[in-house]
């Protein structure tokens, strides 16, 4: 393995590791925003 | 599989792109669209959060349905000029991560659908995923010209997943919303493929005008456009929808059906001549997404 493919397999970790993060902060917000509704469904 | 080009090394991970290319993000326009609309058709409300994630979870499963097609399909798309830069067959990505992401995202999307709907629409959502996998693409896609037909089944549960996310139930207007969409997939693919030299019969797919030619296709277009057009005007004349709709429907389908009648009329085979083609693929684009529309306008006007 090349010090290139190593810089480009961590640079491709990096960026997919951003997305995920994205995602997931995007999915807390979203399970959030749920129970609130279901909350407002049920309990309100 | 031998068409892998680059010589990365094989511990270099496909880039997120590539995952989102195995969703097919542009084929998710319609699926979104008819499923949005099977959800403001019901005859009740979600809250917005609701209702926002219900058609994320119809995008998400639509997106794993595809990236499980393409993770079987490797193999056809590597000899296709259209499909050849898909990230599997150009050696983007290895087999097992888009097996892994497609499962992932199909379990994703229907637990995430039963917790914040009903279980009724994540059910339907579990078999419309199953239902384009394995009856599609892995049973019959290769082995019978009626494949179109098969494959518009799956791209016809959207409209019923967003109404039961809605109502927990499914009823006669999304059954026939459902056959609407099963029988406009044929004509609208199959003018498509009359127009559009694919190299098909290469992948030994065995698509209508490669096996049957392009008379027997044209016949087969015209008579998928009846009982369409027919499913298109029922929710109408069957009382379950109002003027605007059966108005809508009526000149839609009607246009439809002449468009349909000027290809069956036209004998070309150079698809330079096949200006009728062309016009009724158009055509049937819009026809969807006009149809839809109306049903969506009916209802709120009725309301």
């Amino acid at each position: 393995m090349t010090p290139q493919d190593e810089r480009e397999i961590r640079r491709r970790q990096k960026t997919r590791a951003i997305v995920m993060a994205v995602l997931l902060i995007g999915f807390a917000a979203l399970v959030y925003a749920i129970s609130i509704a279901k909350m407002g469904m049920y309990g309100g | 599989m031998n068409t892998v080009t680059q010589s990365l090394p094989a511990a270099m991970p496909a880039e997120w792109r590539d995952f989102l290319a195995l969703t097919k993000p542009r084929v998710m326009t319609l699926v979104v669209f008819t499923g949005l609309c099977g959800l403001l058709v019901a005859p009740a409300t979600l809250p917005p959060v609701l209702a926002f994630t219900a058609i994320l979870c119809i995008a998400l499963g639509a997106g794993a349905a595809a990236a499980l097609n393409m993770w079987y399909e490797a193999d056809i798309d590597a000899v296709m000029k259209r499909t050849a830069d898909r990230p599997l067959p150009a050696g983007r990505m290895d087999r097992a991560s888009a097996l892994h992401f497609g499962v992932g995202l199909a379990f994703f999307s229907v637990v995430l659908m039963g917790v914040a709907t009903n279980w009724v629409a994540a059910a339907i959502l579990a078999v419309s995923i199953l239902f384009y996998v394995f009856v599609y693409t892995i049973w019959l896609k290769r082995r019978t010209p009626q494949n179109i037909v098969i494959g518009g089944a799956a791209g016809a549960f959207p409209p019923v997943i967003g109404w039961a996310a809605v109502t927990g139930d499914v009823t006669i207007l999304p059954i026939l919303l459902f056959a609407l969409i099963f029988l406009w997939t044929p004509p609208h693919f199959w003018a498509l493929s009359l127009f559009v030299r694919t190299d098909y019969a290469n992948a030994g797919v065995p698509m209508l005008p490669v096996v049957a030619g392009a008379k027997a296709t044209r016949v087969q277009i015209v008579l998928y456009t009846v009982p369409m057009a027919a499913a298109a005007v029922a929710p109408w004349a069957l009382g379950l929808t109002g003027v605007v709709y059966g108005v809508a429907a009526i000149g839609l389908s009607a246009v439809f059906g002449l468009l349909a009648v000027r290809v069956l009329l036209n004998q070309a085979t150079d698809p330079k001549a096949m200006g009728p083609e062309k016009a009724l693929f158009g055509f049937s684009v819009l026809y969807l997404f006009a149809i839809f529309g109306a049903l969506v306008a009916d209802t709120w006007l009725l309301a």
